[in-house]
């Protein structure tokens, strides 16, 4: 197993990512944050902040340069004095030092028009309405047959609603940007999960041209989606340069990450699933209720795996959305599947439970030959060999379903299973590979490595792709100068890039032979562009699958849940690079157990933002709440996705989990939790 | 150890003796150990994670003749603190060992460093310079029989602690991973301790 | 922040005198809650006075049996020390139980006594906080209280102590010694803290400029046969949502003597006295554990939110209890 490139860099130190790039005379930025949730500013007293010795500029409504491009709300800093949630950035201050620029936010005095806010969803919310699609661009309803009538027909029914609450990405390293302007040309070090599309995101913003910005990204602490569009913080820094004619270093607190940076909003999820008496379904129903901010529309798309996983004639998928005066949800690790699959694959655990069907055994009776709502074909479908594998390993067989039957000592235990799923998908993508006359390749692609060893897999891709040894190529990634690249999102970066470079190496590897060899003093150099190949994709159903696998003890006096066992076997194509993968899964994994025991972003109404602001409040899974996650991949070729043929790993491990747990909570306690975080007062008798 | 300050000043003159080094800095008495080093030493590798002793991934080591409190005894590798609680005008007087200080002036990488690599015990490495210093000061904490919350004995005679995977855990638990790579840094750190005399 | 100086005076009086001389000096020991406070703005001292090298460091045993501990003791020591292992488990455990290893290493004693509330409201310098700001009001009752008080609170304030190790300091009856501006004193732990009320913001029975020097614990006895259970959210690194620190003297299946303290439920670590007295020469089995609990709980005034925390308490003393006295536990479930 290849180990990861960067991790010498990373574990000694030497990494360094946005905030710790060095900038000559660099000045710091303290962004101030709305305490209201809806209003307007009516005024912005500045003098107090201004008059402590070291602070440079304070920036206001008032003041703030106009933005040509206010296209993206998020991104149209101070250019209205309205207030659209509670800690927006309204103001920001530039000074010489840290501690100068975070005593001066404070002494900014906003005096507010406050209006009242609405920051509560619920499932008959007058506000809810049909969106004209879901994220990123799928169809929000879908019908087939006559769900209703089947339904009612149905021999078996399950009708459950299950809720998820806000949850925040908190990669470990906040939002950071180090930005500098020179003659027209803004430079940004940023924590960014794609620097290609970053820097044309931050041109509009500015009105540049895209050759005017260049975004380097060279090590990236974490995203999990929250970086994967430009947030408050490149826009801020870019300005207060401007503003200053200074660098600028600026980092968004931990608290201030549960505003601006993004998140996952709450849903409230019904799902309908009727069957006949051989457990086969006849009616499937999922109806999504989410919430958005008033700025921008974000509709996660909950409903949009129930659409491909199993058969049944009559279906229906729905999703209702609300603004509401809260911070813009975005991207959270599997949009859309996360939540959804708990919701779907808990309501198939009560399927199983109406039935008296093993859980493992009601999946493989509905597993459907084609896409049932498309028709398509599966490029490859192998879920049914990952839940027998799961099985095999997990050593289901002979299992019990009887739920809150099994002790030991103070512990109830029990175990379950769930289903997993993720799109595979490549976007279009550039690399360029050059050789010089002594036998060394360059790879460059602006990809991004956010922990997931694109780096390495790349290196393993060229490698292999030129036949030569891997210590003879450096690979550049990070950096919005190189070709063009997809970014590190949706798992789709390591099958968009392993695209290109495939194709450029190969192309390198012909102009070397066309040589019989001989490299010219120039060195060669090789180009690729993946967009006509990925535009002349079949129209087919491409997904990852998994089965998640969970063993669960609940403290009989308590109600404190322990996971002594995840297993996560999955069916993703070729395997670039194994131990990375496996790091990816078993991390994703860990963050589906941490959604189903800890993570909750409780909204306060009264004020309209989430009191538990920080890592103390929210909880993520720590060191001793994480026991044996194993994950593992069967053998699967992937035909379509690509010369790696690679379905991206990166978000299909943390789908399922919660679910697998909260079916193994069932089956320890015969308690059956439906909104999350388990936590044990829920499970206090 | 006097150090002259007037209850007025707002900043003082200090020495901070970081990875060997003697480091004399004018500073704001507000600046943390934690910016002390990125932003004024120009050693990033220890990171900000929350800035408010909740995440870990400021993790240094401090000497155990830290504000002269008498702390005879305890682990020799140094003490693990969260820098970022910690004022840099505290930490005059006493030896601060950064992750660019843990391995050999060769570049010979420490045990726990070299584990770290070989287990893939890291992703996107933001937290890595945090665990990997807490896990430094863990194994001496272990040498030195101090119990954790796992350990299912508490009596004085057990001399150094076996770490076992509780063990591990729970002494690793001030150390956030979002990325999730616990189950590696729990199979790098197992591996040093076994090795470990 | 505010700017602040930073002192290091020679000796105790000096560091009292500089405190009590100015009205926004405050002591400054491990810094673990106060730098946290001073960053949210919740603490704005324009003076800190530094104590460690002041305060004893060390644990002394005292004539009697019982130990000396130092205020300048480091959490992470005091947990280690082997004295405190064989003769206080109940305090080596509740140390170990709080926080992380890398704050225990900071922390001191005295420190520890002193922290303020987690409460998320108090935290947040933008809200109302009766403890705060006296009269701005109590927005935890209507919003987040799920860690709230069951015990102890007021219409005022439902604010938690945060701290295991005063749990377990209050089950042994320790006494504190603080030094002052009026000379030197001893309380017991229970003196040191009051409850809300109607005055939220005052929290302890210190003046200004009090320097707690050292906490002394009686000769272990008892609490030989003691131990601390904490609940949280997480399995570690999390404050409590309800914790519990026992000690039991069992002779011939009868109860002679009794401590229990709970933590997480009250604006102070909570001595059970009534649970204490119900238990006194009773039969060690777990329905009088089960008694004994409901008479604590009793005067339980939940919140919404937070009413899980009665039968959390009182599953979590029944169990220790039966442990404790080697008692079985079925049929104790009420």
């Amino acid at each position: 197993m290849t180990a990861r490139v960067d991790g010498p860099d990373k574990v000694t130190g030497r990494a360094r990512y946005a905030f710790e790039h060095p900038a000559d005379g660099a000045a710091y930025v303290w962004a101030v944050p709305s305490v209201i949730a809806r209003g307007t500013i009516r005024s912005v007293d500045a003098s107090r902040a201004l008059a402590l010795p070291g602070v440079l500029a304070v920036i206001t409504p008032d003041n703030a340069p106009r933005l040509p491009g206010t296209g993206d709300p998020e991104l149209a800093l101070f250019q209205t004095r309205a207030v659209a949630y509670r800690g927006q950035f309204v103001a920001a201050v530039v000074a010489g030092t840290l501690e100068t620029a975070r005593e001066a936010a404070g002494r900014v005095v906003i005096d507010y028009e406050r209006a009242p806010h609405d920051v509560t969803l619920t499932a008959s919310h007058p506000g809810l309405y049909k969106p004209d699609f879901v994220n990123p661009r799928y169809e929000t309803d879908t019908a087939a047959g006559d769900f209703d009538g089947a339904f009612a027909a149905a021999a078996v029914r399950v009708d459950a609603t299950y809720r998820t609450p806000a949850e925040h990405n908190h990669p470990m390293e906040p939002h950071a940007t180090v930005a500098a302007w020179q003659a027209g040309t803004l430079t940004v070090y940023d924590a960014t999960q794609g620097p290609s599309r970053a820097a044309g995101q931050i041109a509009a913003v500015f009105g540049l041209e895209p050759g005017q910005v260049r975004v380097i990204a060279e090590h990236v602490g974490g995203g999990f989606g929250a970086k994967g569009m430009p947030r408050a913080n490149v826009i801020l820094a870019a300005m207060a340069a401007r503003v200053t004619g200074r660098p600028v270093k600026f980092a968004v607190t931990r608290p201030q990450m549960f505003a601006v940076t993004g998140h996952r909003a709450p849903s409230i999820q019904r799902v309908r699933l009727g069957a006949g008496p051989d457990g086969r379904l006849t009616a499937v129903c999922h109806d999504v209720i989410d919430q958005t901010s008033t700025l921008k529309e974000f509709t996660e798309q909950s409903a949009v795996a129930t659409r491909h996983m199993y058969a049944a004639p009559h279906r229906r998928t729905t999703h209702r959305v609300v603004r509401l005066d809260v911070p813009t949800p975005s991207w959270m690790r599997a949009p859309g599947e996360c939540p959804g699959m708990f919701a779907l694959e808990s309501a198939m655990d009560e399927l199983a439970a109406a039935f008296g069907i093993d859980p493992v055994e009601l999946r493989l009776r509905n597993e459907p030959p084609v896409h049932p709502e498309t028709g398509q074909p599966f490029s490859s479908r192998h879920l049914a060999g990952c839940l027998r594998e799961g099985a095999a390993r997990f050593g289901w067989a002979g299992r019990d379903p009887a739920p809150g039957v099994r002790r030991e000592g103070r512990w109830l235990t029990g175990t379950g299973v769930a289903a997993s799923t993720y799109p595979a998908r490549a976007m279009p993508s550039q690399a360029r590979v050059t050789v010089s006359p002594s036998g060394r390749y360059q790879v460059s692609i602006a990809a991004a490595d956010i922990g997931t060893g694109a780096r390495t897999a790349l290196l393993a891709v060229a490698a292999e792709s030129l036949g030569v040894p891997a210590a003879a190529i450096d690979v550049s990634i990070g950096d919005s100068a190189l070709p063009p690249a997809m970014i590190a999102g949706g798992s789709m970066g390591t099958a968009s890039w392993t695209w290109a470079v495939i194709k450029a190496c190969g192309a390198l590897r012909d102009q070397v032979r066309a040589r019989d060899g001989a490299v010219p003093p120039g060195g060669l150099t090789a180009h690729a562009d993946t967009a006509a190949d990925i535009g002349a994709l079949p129209a087919h159903a491409r997904y990852a699958f998994g089965a998640q696998f969970a063993e669960v003890r609940v403290d009989a006096d308590t109600g404190e849940v322990r996971v002594p066992r995840l297993l996560g076997v999955f069916a993703a194509g070729r395997i670039v690079s194994p131990a990375q993968a496996r790091s990816q899964l078993i991390g994703g994994m860990t963050m589906g157990l941490s959604m189903a025991l800890h993570e909750e972003s409780a909204m306060d109404p009264q004020f309209g933002d989430y009191p538990n602001h920080d890592l103390a409040g929210y909880h993520i899974a720590a060191h001793a709440d994480v026991q044996d996650i194993d994950a593992v991949w069967i053998d699967e070729e992937e035909p379509e996705l690509g010369p790696a043929g690679a379905k991206g790993i990166g978000e299909v491990g943390i789908v399922g989990t919660a679910a697998a747990i909260a079916g193994a909570v069932y089956h320890a306690t015969g308690i059956r939790v439906r909104d999350l975080p388990i936590r044990l007062d829920k499970l206090l008798t | 150890m006097a150090r002259v300050t007037t209850a007025d000043d707002t900043s003082s003159e200090l020495s901070l003796r970081v990875n060997g080094t003697a480091h004399r800095l004018r500073l704001d008495h507000r600046t943390t150990l934690l910016d002390a080093l990125r932003e004024h030493l120009g050693l990033t590798g220890t990171k900000k994670g929350c800035d408010h002793g909740q995440c870990g991934a400021c993790t240094v080591l401090v000497d155990t003749g830290l504000a002269d409190t008498g702390l005879a005894g305890g682990p020799a590798s140094g003490r693990r603190v969260n820098s970022c609680l910690l004022l840099a005008v505290m930490a005059q007087g006493t030896g601060i060992t950064t992750i660019e200080g843990l391995a050999a002036p060769d570049g010979e990488l420490h045990p726990l460093q070299a584990a770290f690599v070989e287990r893939d015990a890291l992703q996107c490495g933001y937290c890595t310079p945090g665990q990997i210093c807490s896990a430094a000061a863990m194994l001496g904490e272990a040498a030195a029989g101090w119990p954790s919350a796992a350990s299912a004995s508490l009596s004085p005679q057990a001399g150094p602690v076996t770490l076992d995977a509780a063990e591990i855990r729970e002494r690793m638990s001030g150390n956030l991973c979002r990325c999730g790579a616990y189950v590696n840094i729990l199979a790098a750190i197992t591996d040093v301790a076994r090795e470990a005399p | 922040m505010r700017p602040f100086g930073y002192l290091t005076p020679p000796d105790p009086a000096a560091a009292i005198a500089a405190v009590t001389g100015r009205p926004g000096a405050t002591f400054l020991a491990g810094g673990t809650n106060l730098v946290d406070l001073m960053k949210l703005g919740v603490a704005t001292p324009d003076l800190l006075v530094d104590v460690t090298g002041l305060l004893p460091g060390r644990i002394e045993p005292v004539p009697g049996g019982g130990l000396r501990i130092g205020a300048g003791v480091r959490n992470s020591d005091l947990a280690a020390d082997p004295r405190v292992r064989a003769g206080f488990p109940v305090l080596a455990q509740a140390v170990l139980a709080g926080a992380s290893a890398q704050l225990r290493n900071m922390a001191t004693v005295g420190g520890n006594l002193l922290q303020r509330t987690r409460c998320l409201y108090f935290q947040d310098v933008t809200k109302p906080c009766n403890k705060r700001v006296p009269g701005s009001g109590c927005p935890a009752r209507a919003g987040d209280h799920r860690n709230l008080a069951i015990l102890g609170g007021s219409p005022h304030c439902v604010a938690t102590h945060p701290s295991d190790m005063a749990v377990a300091l209050a089950a042994l009856d320790a006494v504190v010694h603080v030094e002052g501006a009026a000379g030197p004193r001893a309380l017991p732990l229970g003196e040191l803290y009051r409850l809300p009320g109607d005055r939220p913001d005052r929290e302890t029975t210190l003046e200004r400029g009090d320097l707690i020097t050292a906490v002394e614990l009686p000769a272990p006895g008892l609490a030989a046969r003691s131990a601390y259970r904490k609940v949280r959210d997480r399995a570690s690194y999390a404050f409590g949502v309800a914790s519990v620190a026992a000690a039991l003297d069992v002779d011939g299946g009868v109860i002679r003597d009794a401590r229990i303290a709970l933590g997480a439920v009250a604006p102070l670590p909570w001595r059970a006295r009534a649970a204490e007295r119900v238990l006194a020469g009773r039969p060690a089995t777990a329905e009088w554990f089960g008694r004994a609990a409901d008479a604590e709980l009793a005067e339980a005034a939940p919140l919404p939110d937070n009413a899980f925390k009665v039968t959390l308490v009182r599953n979590v003393v029944v169990r220790m209890l039966c442990e404790l006295a080697g008692t079985e536990l079925a049929g104790a479930a009420s």
